[in-house]
């Protein structure tokens, strides 16, 4: 991987500060942690200003993709979003969301090839709110802001990417999302084939970058697909595809920066494992999928439950043990003022499952 | 009369030898130290298997007879109405032929192959560069069991702005399929194509024995990517689109037959001289019949590649006649 | 094992890693002419079991030499052996020939 060069070439410009920030729908289930962790680490870490105004809404990005909601209500859906930026006074977005990024990038190109459209959307916005808005100055995904600060949380890391006990890299998959870069590759850094908004992190942060054949497969999301129940079986057989190429590697974690693959590439391995007794981990394990905040967090030496690792559907712990991560197992399924929030029945996945060692307290 | 000959490949060398056969005076203008261009660095030629030096050497032996005077590690700055500005002062002629050829296709911009990236990614000019020196092998120094070549990287392609079709690669590709299975007897070899052009006397030919007599199997499908497999392997994705299903397979070589582009100087001699580009960039003869080697100047000409891709037979007929028409030009200043 | 309502795809890629290309070597080995099929289609286009059925002779004896031999043995019985196929092809390919060799190194497949 270190002969992968193309990087430098595809760079885009991130806003150094002073961001407005827009939340997934999505990720706040599956991965309740990460968007906090963003903003903690941004305001605490790295003392920029990000700023979250909680009127918002989903950009309506699963909707427009699964032809529910048309081309117009999304642009004015977007509008709103940036009306409320104006108004905060604020230029940069950063989006949580991969699909979200993709709709952003998508509408403001078409705004700017057909000018029309954008005239459309001021007016049906106006008419619906009475708001008007500016076309923000940047728009950057939550990762490339991560990736922008990667030295920066290098140089504040508590922990590095490696292997306590040997002292060896850990080997990291990183899987990118499809509305990320392969829309428009130039707004992507590392462009469409050769991404490296995560690898950059990896790297930076100490740990070797996995390659393998698969690597630009689409994880499977794909929206209608899995929507309909009797669709998921093509999702699941492109996660399959995936990890039976990426397994040979023996990689340590797989790290995503789009809601939907990293909640899919988490959880189909929960529904292989139970389907067809298959798991792509180490001992007989599933492989942990971490979202980037989660693989900063860690680094910058947040607690994992803090983090919301315990919500994963593969279990972390072997993960934390091999990095060194200092932490309490018995505490995993206590939340906020030691209260137990329930713990899921065991699985397949993590057929050595944690409590046999750990002593899970309820 | 003095005629400047821009560039020394062989375009332009037997252009210079033309010329002073029709009693005129050239003078050849190469970039380069040394002359031969592109042939400089080519094993054999299709599609009689010809080592290079038997068409190149006699060409340079025959420039040297002559005593034709030859400019080298000179860049022309423009080309003027008496003549042509170079690095090294300005040449005073009459007429000005532009050889000035064809650029390889830059292999890197197709990224989704990993040239530059993966080991074992290479491309038709880097084979023959190994079959001159002697040695194919994988960079570990191993024999390949299983190659694949990829017809028209950089050919017909609007992603990476080619949109015409470099010619020569479907033959050359046939031809190193051949020399391949000679190098490696028991491997097996497999060219990805999208259309075979077969277009010259003894192309077909060859074509089929490389399928009956050297067991070269032909898929018609584009490869859409490849990626490392342990051990230096790379596999790749194509849809057979004879069968109508998606394919995939591990190869220990993928050779890329990269295809024939503008030469960088083209833009440059537009701007200079206000010559006229076709839509690929090559330089826009005056027409593609009885003026295919006459630019839309009275006093420039082209011959070779430096309008469209050509064979070196090709380009080799071109410098005879753009002789003929730049002697018939100044018969009739 | 939980049933989930709905089951894994499987994969629709020809697998030339996995494929036994043995057998569909011995056949090109055999029969070479096969190999210089250029894909014209006159074959199928004339072929009197083609015209009322599935059959489609390119196809089938492409498929073969991928290794993929699923069918083809059933494929090639509703060849009728008339031999016009034979009389079109531009490469001159002993196309009944390959029809018979096939099924005898498929027929257990």
């Amino acid at each position: 991987m270190q002969k992968r060069h193309s990087w430098k070439e595809f760079q885009k410009e991130i806003a150094d500060d002073h961001y407005f920030y827009v939340r997934s729908c999505i990720r706040q289930n599956f991965f309740p942690g990460s968007e906090q962790a963003f903003l903690n680490i941004m305001r605490n870490d790295l003392g920029k200003d990000v700023f979250e105004d909680p009127r918002h809404t989903s950009c309506t990005g699963i909707g427009y993709h699964s032809d529910i909601v048309p081309l117009e209500t999304i642009m004015t859906v977007v509008a709103r979003q940036f009306a409320l930026m104006t108004e905060a006074g604020y230029e940069n977005l950063t989006s949580s969301c991969i699909t979200s990024f993709g709709i952003y990038t998508e509408i403001l190109e078409t705004w700017r090839e057909f000018p029309e459209t954008l005239e459309r959307t001021r007016e049906s916005l106006y008419k619906a709110t009475g708001r008007t808005f500016e076309i923000p100055k940047n728009v950057s995904h939550n990762s490339d802001v991560i990736f922008h600060n990667r030295e920066q949380i290098a140089a504040q890391a508590k922990l590095k990417l490696v292997n306590a006990l040997t002292g060896e890299p850990l080997r990291v998959v990183e899987h990118i999302g499809c509305h990320y870069a392969k829309i428009f590759p130039s707004k992507g850094i590392g462009g469409s084939e050769f991404p490296y908004v995560l690898a950059g992190m990896i790297e930076s942060w100490g740990g070797e970058v996995v390659d393998y054949p698969e690597r630009r497969h689409c994880c499977g999301f794909g929206f209608r697909n899995y929507l309909v129940q009797a669709n998921r079986g093509y999702s699941v057989a492109n996660s399959r595809k995936k990890f039976e190429s990426m397994a040979p590697y023996k990689p340590d974690f797989i790290v995503c920066n789009c809601p939907g693959c990293t909640m899919f590439l988490d959880k189909w391995q929960y529904t292989l494992a139970e389907m067809e007794g298959a798991t792509y981990g180490a001992d007989n394990r599933g492989i942990p999928v971490l979202t980037y905040e989660e693989m900063a967090g860690l680094v910058l030496g947040y607690d994992p439950w803090a983090l919301g690792m315990q919500m994963h559907q593969v279990d972390v712990e072997p993960l934390l043990d091999k990095m060194g991560v200092d932490y309490d197992p018995s505490s995993k399924y206590l939340g906020k003022k030691g209260k137990f929030i329930g713990a899921p029945s065991k699985a397949a996945v993590n057929s050595s499952t944690a409590d046999k060692y750990y002593r899970i307290k309820r | 009369m003095k005629v400047t000959v821009i560039g020394g490949g062989v375009a332009g060398i037997q252009t210079a030898l033309a010329l002073k056969g029709l009693g005129l005076k050239p003078v050849i203008i190469e970039k380069e130290d040394t002359l031969g261009g592109k042939l400089r660095g080519w094993h054999k030629l299709f599609p009689t298997m010809t080592p290079v030096g038997e068409v190149l050497e006699p060409l340079l032996r025959e420039l040297r007879e002559q005593n034709i005077p030859i400019m080298a590690s000179t860049e022309v700055l423009g080309i003027e109405t008496d003549g042509v500005i170079t690095s090294h002062g300005k040449v005073e002629s009459r007429a000005t032929v532009v050889c000035s050829g064809f650029d390889l296709f830059d292999a890197t911009l197709k990224e989704e192959y990993g040239y530059g990236i993966y080991d074992n990614v290479i491309t038709s000019a880097d084979l023959e560069r190994m079959m001159n020196n002697g040695k194919v092998a994988l960079v570990d120094g191993t024999q390949p069991r299983r190659i694949a070549f990829l017809h028209c990287v950089g050919s017909r392609d609007e992603k990476v702005q080619q949109r015409h079709c470099s010619k020569v690669c479907c033959v050359t590709g046939v031809k190193q399929a051949i020399e391949m299975r000679r190098w490696f007897p028991q491997s097996e070899i497999y060219n990805f194509y999208m259309d075979i052009r077969m277009f010259g006397s003894g192309y077909e030919e060859m074509y089929r024995s490389a399928q009956q007599e050297h067991g070269i199997q032909f898929i018609r499908g584009r490869i859409s990517e490849a990626a490392p497999v342990p051990g230096g392997k790379v596999q790749i994705k194509a849809e057979d689109t004879l069968i109508g299903r998606p394919l995939k397979m591990t190869v220990d070589m993928l050779i890329l037959l990269i295809g024939m582009t503008a030469g960088c100087s083209n833009s440059h001699w537009a701007e200079c001289a206000g010559l006229e580009q076709s839509d690929s960039h090559f330089m826009r003869p005056l027409n593609v019949f009885e003026g295919n080697v006459r630019s839309a100047l009275p006093n420039v000409f082209y011959a070779g590649t430096v309008t469209a891709p050509k064979t070196i037979g090709e380009s080799l007929n071109e410098a005879n006649a753009v002789a003929f028409r730049v002697a018939e030009y100044l018969k009739g200043l | 094992m939980i049933d989930f309502g709905f089951g894994v795809n499987t994969a629709r890629a020809i697998n030339m890693d996995t494929n036994d290309l043995d057998t569909a070597r011995e056949i090109f080995d055999r029969l070479p002419d096969l190999q210089t099929c250029i894909a014209c289609g006159s074959c199928t286009a004339t072929c009197t079991a083609g015209a009322i059925t599935s059959f489609n002779f390119r196809k089938v004896h492409t498929l073969v030499r991928r290794g993929e031999y699923g069918e083809a043995y059933a494929e090639m019985s509703k060849c009728m052996l008339c031999g016009k196929c034979r009389l079109v092809c531009p490469r001159g390919i002993n196309t009944r020939g390959v029809v018979m060799l096939i099924k005898k190194k498929l027929g257990d497949y």
